[in-house]
């Protein structure tokens, strides 16, 4: 079974790799918003990767309100 | 005319096939500009399918296929008018954009959206006029209405309803959110999923094969297969209409507009 901190690492790593910035930089806390410069259209990105890597569907109105990546990574763990 | 530029869109037949491509900043709004370009297309339709047999929509934009109408305008243009004469500019340009959207549905080739990233609203309206939709697998699908105290206005629910379960057009509309391509391929809304930045190809290569069938004989397929929807979509324009005239409607348009929220775009 995964856990909680599997799930963050994962979304880091992802996070990462999308967005080309090096995973060292990124922690659990930050908020992905500014850590990232996304806007809402690229966090829509990271919401399809995030679905197709942990294959589970996560609406995104369960994204309202979250803006960092170890609570997005507890949205997909209660999917898993 | 063969091909045109615009400045919103493009179209040119190549090989067989018109390619109708969007290319309106930031991600295809659907405002006057774009409305009266796709009237001109709608216009020179007929005459281009005399030289090709199939058609193909896409953008050029890299955020998406589209985002729906541009409700920037929408807002700022109704703050300029009376409520009766709200109503009657909103009927008017729903009544015009029905006309293009009618036209595309019936036309007499077969006809491909090709799409990529944001396909919301408006946008998910027009690729559900085509007969297939080819999702480049970043595509994000959504009918984001209700959270502004609408329906979708361009034809969308009947159409949605043609081509899906009435649970799905329950679902999308009534919680607002956005589903991924895997998802649309696996309720039967999207005939293909292609790799990030891919859909036009493939697009492309399904309209190639198209190309090899007789021209009349899937024109009569479609016919049989693809009833229209008159009665729906006007009863679609009436409730949109009545709905425009609530309170809610100005307030949710204000929020969007005015947001300087990183989530516009999230419900």
């Amino acid at each position: 079974m995964t856990t909680l901190d599997q799930t963050t690492e994962e979304v880091l790593r992802l996070a990462a790799e999308h967005f080309k910035v090096p995973r060292a930089e990124l922690n659990p806390a930050d908020d992905f918003f500014t850590k990232l410069g996304i806007n809402s259209l690229q966090a829509l990105d990271l919401l399809t990767r995030l679905e197709q890597h942990f294959r589970i569907e996560l609406p995104d109105y369960e994204l309202q309100g979250v803006s960092d990546f170890r609570t997005l990574a507890k949205r997909i763990q209660s999917r898993l | 005319m063969k091909s045109f530029q615009g400045k919103t869109l493009s179209w040119q037949i190549r090989t067989g096939t018109i390619e109708l491509l969007l290319d309106r900043a930031p991600c295809n709004e659907i405002g006057s500009d774009t409305l009266s370009e796709l009237e001109r297309f709608a216009g020179t339709l007929e005459s281009l399918a005399q030289d090709a047999h199939a058609l193909t929509i896409a953008s050029a934009r890299k955020e998406g296929f589209c985002a729906g109408a541009d409700l920037r305008e929408l807002y700022e243009r109704s703050q300029a008018l009376g409520p009766a004469q709200r109503v009657s500019g909103i009927r008017n340009f729903l009544e015009r954009i029905h006309r293009v959207m009618r036209t595309l549905d019936a036309a007499p080739l077969t006809t491909i959206a090709a799409v990529h990233g944001v396909t919301f609203g408006g946008g998910f309206e027009l690729a559900l006029t085509c007969d297939l939709i080819i999702a480049d697998k970043m595509t994000r699908f959504c009918f984001p209405e209700l959270r502004l105290g609408l329906i979708p206005g361009f034809g969308g629910i009947p159409r949605l309803k043609r081509d899906v379960g009435n649970g799905l057009v329950r679902d999308l509309l009534l919680t607002g959110r956005s589903i991924n391509a895997a998802k649309a391929q696996s309720v039967g809304l999207v005939s293909q999923v292609a790799a990030e930045g891919d859909a036009l190809g493939v697009a492309r290569a399904t309209a190639a094969q198209i190309g090899k069938f007789d021209r009349e004989t899937a024109i009569a397929a479609k016919r049989f297969m693809k009833p229209l929807l008159h009665d729906e979509l006007e009863r679609e324009i009436e409730i949109f209409c009545e709905l425009f005239t609530r309170p809610a409607v100005e307030a949710g348009l204000r929020k969007f507009v005015e947001s300087s929220d990183a989530q516009p775009y999230l419900p």
